[in-house]
């Protein structure tokens, strides 16, 4: 009965009640704030219920089935174009699904007392929920044009989120966003509309069409130009060096939750969408590409570093570590061998947990401060000792310190650059790895220096007796927690992950192994 | 064959599998403090000091055990025994049950000079369990990442030498941090130190190894930014960090190298197996040598990157002695002897006169003890001490001395604690400060005990027989090879002399430190008194330590009580016969060149008390001769400056490089973002408005719009025109009607 | 065939009928006048009718009677409320159509 139950419509369950929830908000006036919270809490909590029924039964499945698509439905949807609607999950989406279930009510518990102005908790609410459908539709999704739909479903609510409740500079960060976003959706979409002709237009099931160029002998330069296109669309999201330059507005402007929202887990849909669907599709493309995307990381490793040594706003700095720590995810994908793309998918998790708490903080502090500029900073250890205390958990394990989670994403990464996949060269990356390895020390250097800057020292005398810098609330404590502790255990048990991604992983790389051939 | 089966017949201790406990109640008692102690208000020290106390009656238990056990293998033992490296031990098994199933090991089993017999000790007993697994199950090709715990000779030593100390200086801190504003958190993060210390020297994988070295490092990172408040503190902390983050490059690579060298193995056992098999090519060796080189130079504050450790004098005492002299900084020591098959065959030890392992400690054993003479505060020139005898022991490791290094690294903790903690007890009665110029002074009236146990260790440290220090530093320059008749693994001519000059610099500044503090008149200020209990307990129990502890490994030849009690340390600590430890030679002590060392310490420590007591006769309060050599000559002021400005290092890492990475590079990097990039992408906002704005004035507005309006106006006037036909007047819609009809109709007429 | 002498006297009367509704300004002779008309039609039907030995033609006649009478009777009332309205039957000036 309970298997069935999952099986039959766990995944379709989870991804659309936080749409329901929405629906209900929509009934209810806007006065009605707590009711608001109440709901969209309540939404969240019992998605994350359902999905963390299925994580669990998922982790109960035993690593043979780990690798296998789970809990699949695949009913038709748009017969005209052979579009299915198919969802599943298999190890390589369920940690990222995770993520999301956990993000998204930390976010909204968040919100409890923390809306951003212009307030209307009614509609950032909804919005919020709107992204949670999106995100978990993006991950669970097996047939392109399904994901393409939840990809761009994602698009719009972040777009309001920043354009509506961000910054100062609010609107042109929202435009960036958005038509950055939507340039690469639009090429991604023609590489999947191409692959769908050139397999001879039959499905648009990834599995399917990753066969499909298989027995269709598809020419290995329309592969190459098939890859570019997603590389590009998927590149923009990640954000990889040069398409990064959205990403750092985005950020500052956004509010808090959509900071967190955005660094957490929309980020990973890029790096997501080159595991789940380029490399499974395109082996052989991927391995003719491989190259310039272990360049574009390490440029991403050591150009974001320097961009946030530059930084005199802790937010934007944040921002631009994420350059750097998403190179390090895409270096990971990059060397196309099981231990790059393990540590692509712990570095996504890893990054989604620590730059979420990240930006936790630096929302914090400006709500206490307002102000986020480092230099009037300083002295947070003793204004507000506990957050000090978490801010520099967060930065430890952001930097990459081995018995905390961002370790994880990042030196089994560096590791795999030392011997990348057969067909990819060698000596270049090694070359990369040098680089990313000293990548690591700039990370330590420009983290370690916003602590020293904004925790140690004595607060400076404009903030010295302002009684609005308290310590850390209950509401942020819930939200936090969790966030913490999850670093602290993955950090120690990385094997929570590294175990369940390896299968599929696996499947994967022995694929790129006979395309390196 | 039937010899070898001999090996199965001695049982590892049971005892071995609970030694991951040791690291497990430091932890449990990081926690505790950091989360109960306050709100449970219970002091800290009641938790730490007795689980670091437990900590190190258990590490005793292990290491009599091991010796126990050591000493049966050997009995039992007549053949070389291969310790099955490269496949990985599942849960519990370790791996010399597996020796019995192999052949003949290689080797003809060398260790002869010096020792009548050759010498079989067991195999490192590995406790592991499976941290994650990667490439698919081990038992498809891939391969489980292992954690656990690897007992040997080599990891019971520093199990035993980080819990002594450690738990001296807990109690130590009790008296000297007490009231302290953050005394909670400094006993949490003593205790996270020594369970991440112990962690790592436990550690059975290379990465482990790696976890273990990280984790101490942002402890002490931790500890000496205590005071954060304080800028410099923090900016020391930082250095710390950022310095060896530099090296964990080196660390990281060479670990990778390692890893795929050894068949994509973290195994600590089958790597250095795999080296000494030749599985791994020589050239690679050297390249991860020299790579993991990086990461001691850093760790262990070798030349040129020992910059950070004088710097972390800046935090508080206790922990200068238990990280920054006696435990932390041994790591890189500790790497190179885990892992040492892989530099004693890649840096080409055996046979060899000179090699970067032995040049690098050997110009940092010379290179900090002059910089130990200028300096005016206590602790660095402790700390500059600690460089030179870390320079040391690699400069021992260097030459295949391996059992001296880690003999030297024994009694250095001991004395060199005691040297720390001494300090900090003059410190306690200066009202804090450090400056032996400016505050101390004739303190050995007031504080006898602190007085006597320092003058203990100093000759220890300065290798006056017959302390601690004589007999593990002259084994060292016996190790060297080159003093006649000693020959060890080669004929290491430059590491013995940079040895020999630095053992004169020792006596010479410690000499220096003593009279300044000691001796002469008191220049500071109210009068110093002698420290508590709990703090000259710690230091009488050390200064003992410096005493004694030479004799666990005096020369087997020495009278009496050489073949006795003699060279336990090659008993005990150093592997012999195995398949993962590699073959070295031991070199045969020499009387002339022991004397002929001491002769050097005491004519430089001569020197300087000369110096120092003629200037007291001048002036009673004089610390440094005016118009002295420095004043004539030019070259001498130049010397002077250089090391008073510590070879100009510091201004080349914290202004040129970091400086210029911080400002200049990042700046760059961050305009090249805003204004190139992003140039590109406004640029192309701003073109695509501009085309946009044509589009819309020419052929959107022009075009387009042109035509729909165009049709509008048709549409319009057209019907201007037709609706006067419309006149509403039924006759004339009638009228037309039936002309129309009357038209059709001749239409069908004619043309029917 | 006595064919042409009904066709004769349908088109006369039919053209009778255009008369009057084209040149009467009274409304109900206009609308007696489309009666004239419509019979006219009916005389030709009966006549074709007749002709081919079909009975449609008779009952197509019946139909449109049916249908004159019903357009009479609207079209008596329209003209009985454009008099109450106006207090004159003139269709000349009955143009409030005109666009």
């Amino acid at each position: 009965m309970e298997q069935s139950f999952l099986a039959d419509y766990g995944i379709t369950l989870m991804v659309f009640l936080p749409l329901v929830g929405a629906a209900i908000m929509m009934m209810v006036p806007g006065k009605n704030e707590e009711a608001h919270k109440t709901i969209a809490l309540a939404t969240t909590v019992i998605t994350g219920i359902i999905g963390g029924w299925m994580v669990v039964d998922f982790y109960r499945l035993g690593s043979a089935k780990w690798s296998e698509l789970s809990y699949l439905i695949d009913r038709p949807w748009i017969n005209i174009i052979n579009a299915r609607y198919t969802v599943a999950v298999d190890g390589i989406s369920v940690p990222l699904i995770a993520l999301t279930l956990l993000v998204v009510p930390l976010v909204i518990v968040y919100s409890w007392n923390h809306i951003p102005q212009p307030g209307n908790t009614k509609a950032f609410l909804m919005l919020t929920l709107v992204l949670h459908t999106g995100m978990l539709g993006s991950f669970v999704a097996q047939d392109l044009v399904l994901f393409f739909v939840f990809f761009e479903v994602v698009l719009l609510p972040m777009y309001f989120m920043i354009g509506v409740w961000g910054g100062e500079n609010r609107l042109y960060a929202a435009i960036k966003f958005f038509l950055f976003t939507l340039f690469g959706s639009a090429l991604m979409l023609v590489s999947f509309l191409a692959l769908y002709w050139v397999t001879g237009g039959t499905t648009f099931n990834m599995v399917g069409l990753a066969e499909a160029v298989q027995s269709n002998d598809v020419k290995l330069s329309t592969q190459v130009l098939i890859f570019a296109g997603m590389f590009l669309g998927f590149g923009i999201k990640v954000p990889m060096f040069p398409f990064h330059t959205w990403l750092p507005d985005a950020h500052t402007q956004a509010p808090t939750q959509g900071s967190v929202i955005l660094a957490a887990v929309l980020l990973k849909l890029g790096t997501y969408g080159f595991i789940r669907i380029a490399i499974q599709i395109l082996p052989e493309a991927s391995i003719k590409w491989a190259p310039w995307i272990g360049l574009l990381a390490v440029i991403g490793i050591i150009y974001g570093a320097l961009g946030c040594l530059a930084q005199t706003d802790m937010k934007r700095l944040i921002a631009f570590s994420s350059v750097a720590h998403m190179g390090y995810v895409m270096l990971g994908i990059a060397t196309m061998t099981d231990f790059g793309l393990n540590a692509a998918i712990f570095g996504m998790v890893a990054h989604g947990l620590i730059t979420g708490l990240l930006f936790f903080v630096a929302g914090s502090i400006k709500e206490r401060y307002h102000t986020l500029e480092i230099k009037r900073l300083g002295g947070l250890l003793i204004s507000a000792p506990r957050m000090g205390w978490i801010l520099g958990l967060a930065t430890m394990a952001s930097l990459g310190l081995p018995g905390l989670a961002g370790f994880w994403g990042e030196f089994p990464a560096i590791l795999a650059a030392y011997s990348p996949q057969e067909g990819i060269s060698v000596g270049l990356f090694r070359v990369y790895m040098v680089v990313a390895a000293i990548g690591t020390v700039l990370a330590a250097g420009y983290l370690l220096w916003l602590l020293q800057r904004t925790a140690f020292g004595r607060p400076s005398e404009e903030f010295e007796n302002d009684p609005a810098i308290t310590d850390v609330v209950p509401t942020e404590w819930i939200a936090w927690v969790p966030l913490l502790a999850l670093i602290v255990l993955l950090g120690f048990v990385p094997g929570l992950i590294f175990d369940m991604t390896d299968g599929p992983v696996t499947v994967l790389t022995d694929a790129l192994a006979a395309a390196g051939k | 064959m039937n010899l070898l089966l001999a090996a199965e017949a001695v049982a590892v201790p049971t005892v071995f599998n609970y030694v991951w406990l040791i690291p497990a109640v430091m932890a449990a008692s990081f926690l505790f403090i950091l989360f109960f102690s306050k709100r449970l208000s219970i002091k800290p020290h009641l938790v730490g000091v007795p689980a670091v106390v437990g900590s190190f009656l258990f590490a005793l238990v292990i290491a009599f055990s091991w010796i126990g056990y050591n000493g049966d293998v050997n009995e039992a033992q007549a053949g070389p025994i291969s310790c099955a490296g490269g496949e990985v031990a599942v849960g519990g098994s370790n791996h010399d049950t597996e020796a019995a199933a192999e052949g003949e090991g290689e080797g003809e089993g060398g260790g002869e000079s010096g020792h009548g017999e050759q010498r079989f000790s067991p195999c490192p007993v590995v406790n592991d369990v499976t941290w994650f697994q990667n490439g698919g199950p081990a038992s498809e090709g891939g391969s489980d990442i292992t954690v656990g715990t690897l007992v040997d000779g080599q990891s019971v030593l520093l199990l035993v030498v980080v819990t002594f100390i450690s738990g001296l200086v807990h109690v130590y801190s009790t008296d000297y941090v007490a009231g302290d504003r953050r005394y909670t958190h400094y006993f949490a993060f003593l205790s996270l130190f020594t369970a991440s210390m112990l962690f790592m020297v436990l550690s059975s994988s290379t990465l482990q190894l790696i976890v273990g070295w990280e984790l101490v490092g942002v402890c002490s990172f931790a500890l000496i930014g205590h005071w954060w408040e304080e800028k410099p503190n923090s900016d020391a902390a930082l250095k710390a960090f950022l310095t060896n983050r530099v090296g964990d490059i080196g660390l990281l690579v060479g670990m990778i190298i390692l890893y795929f060298g050894a068949g994509k193995t973290f195994d600590i056992v089958a790597i250095n197996e795999a080296a000494i098999s030749g599985a791994i090519s020589k050239n690679t060796l050297l390249v991860a040598g020299l790579f993991l080189m990086a990461a001691v130079m850093s760790k262990s504050g070798q030349f040129i990157l020992h910059t950070w450790l004088p710097d972390a004098m800046a935090g508080p005492t206790p922990v200068s002695a238990l990280i920054h002299a006696a435990t932390m900084v041994v790591a890189g020591i500790y790497l190179i002897g885990r892992l040492y098959a892989v530099f004693f065959i890649g840096f080409g030890i055996s046979g060899g006169t000179l090699n970067a392992m032995a040049l690098i400690g050997g110009i940092t054993t010379v290179g900090a003890g002059a910089l130990a003479f200028v300096q005016d505060d206590i602790k660095k020139v402790l700390a500059y001490s600690t460089v030179s005898q870390l320079g040391y022991m690699v400069l021992a490791l260097g030459v295949g001395a391996y059992t001296a290094a880690f003999f030297h690294l024994f009694t250095h903790a001991i004395f060199k604690a005691a040297l720390f903690l001494g300090a900090g007890s003059v410190s306690h009665a200066c009202h804090h400060s450090f400056d032996m110029k400016k505050d101390m002074g004739g303190l050995r009236k007031f504080m006898p005990k602190t007085f006597w146990t320092f003058v203990i260790a100093s000759g220890a440290l300065a290798g006056i027989p017959p302390l601690a220090g004589f007999w593990s530093k002259d084994e060292i320059l016996v190790g060297a090879g080159a003093f006649p008749g000693t020959g060890g693994n080669g004929t290491y001519w430059v590491p013995f002399i940079f040895g020999m000059i630095a053992a004169g610099m020792t006596a010479g500044y410690m000499v220096r430190v003593i009279w300044l503090t000691f001796f002469g008149e008191y220049r500071g200020h109210e009068t110093p008194h002698e420290s508590g209990p709990l703090i000259t307990t710690p230091l009488i129990i050390l200064a003992f330590g410096a005493v004694f502890a030479g004799l666990f490994n005096i020369p087997e030849g020495f009278p009496v009580l050489g073949s006795r009690i003699g060279e336990k340390f090659i008993r005990w600590v150093e592997p012999s016969g195995i398949s993962s430890f590699p073959t070295i030679g031991h070199a045969k002590p020499s009387v002339a060149l022991a004397l002929l060392a001491t002769i050097i310490g005491l004519a430089t420590g001569l020197l300087v008390w000369t110096y120092y007591s003629k200037l007291y006769a001048k002036d009673k309060l004089a610390t440094e001769v005016t118009g002295g050599l420095r004043d004539k000559n030019r070259l001498a002021r130049a010397g002077h400056k250089l090391l008073v400005e510590k070879y100009y290092l510091d201004h080349l890492y914290t202004g040129v490089i970091a400086g210029g990475t911080k400002g200049p590079v990042a700046r760059a990097a961050y305009w090249f973002n805003q204004n190139v990039l992003d140039g590109i992408i406004n640029a192309a906002g701003t073109g695509s408005t501009i085309i946009g704005r044509f589009v819309y004035r020419f052929i959107d507005q022009g075009a387009i719009d042109g035509a729909v309006n165009a049709s509008g106006f048709g549409a319009e006037s057209s019907g201007e025109v037709l609706r006067k036909v419309q006149s509403g007047k039924i006759r004339q819609y009638a009228t037309l009607m039936f002309a129309a009809a009357a038209l059709l109709a001749a239409v069908f007429i004619v043309a029917v | 065939m006595f064919l042409n002498q009904f066709l004769f006297f349908a088109a006369i009367l039919f053209s009778i009928g255009v008369y009057g509704v084209l040149t009467r300004k009274n409304g109900v002779l206009v609308l007696m006048s489309i009666e004239l008309i419509l019979n006219a039609v009916n005389i030709n039907l009966v006549a074709f009718g007749a002709l081919h030995q079909d009975i449609s033609g008779q009952v197509f006649v019946l139909f449109v009677i049916a249908v004159a009478a019903a357009e009479v009777g609207v079209g008596l009332a329209i003209v009985l409320l454009i008099f109450r309205n106006r207090r004159s039957i003139n269709v000349a000036e009955a143009d409030l159509l005109k666009g």
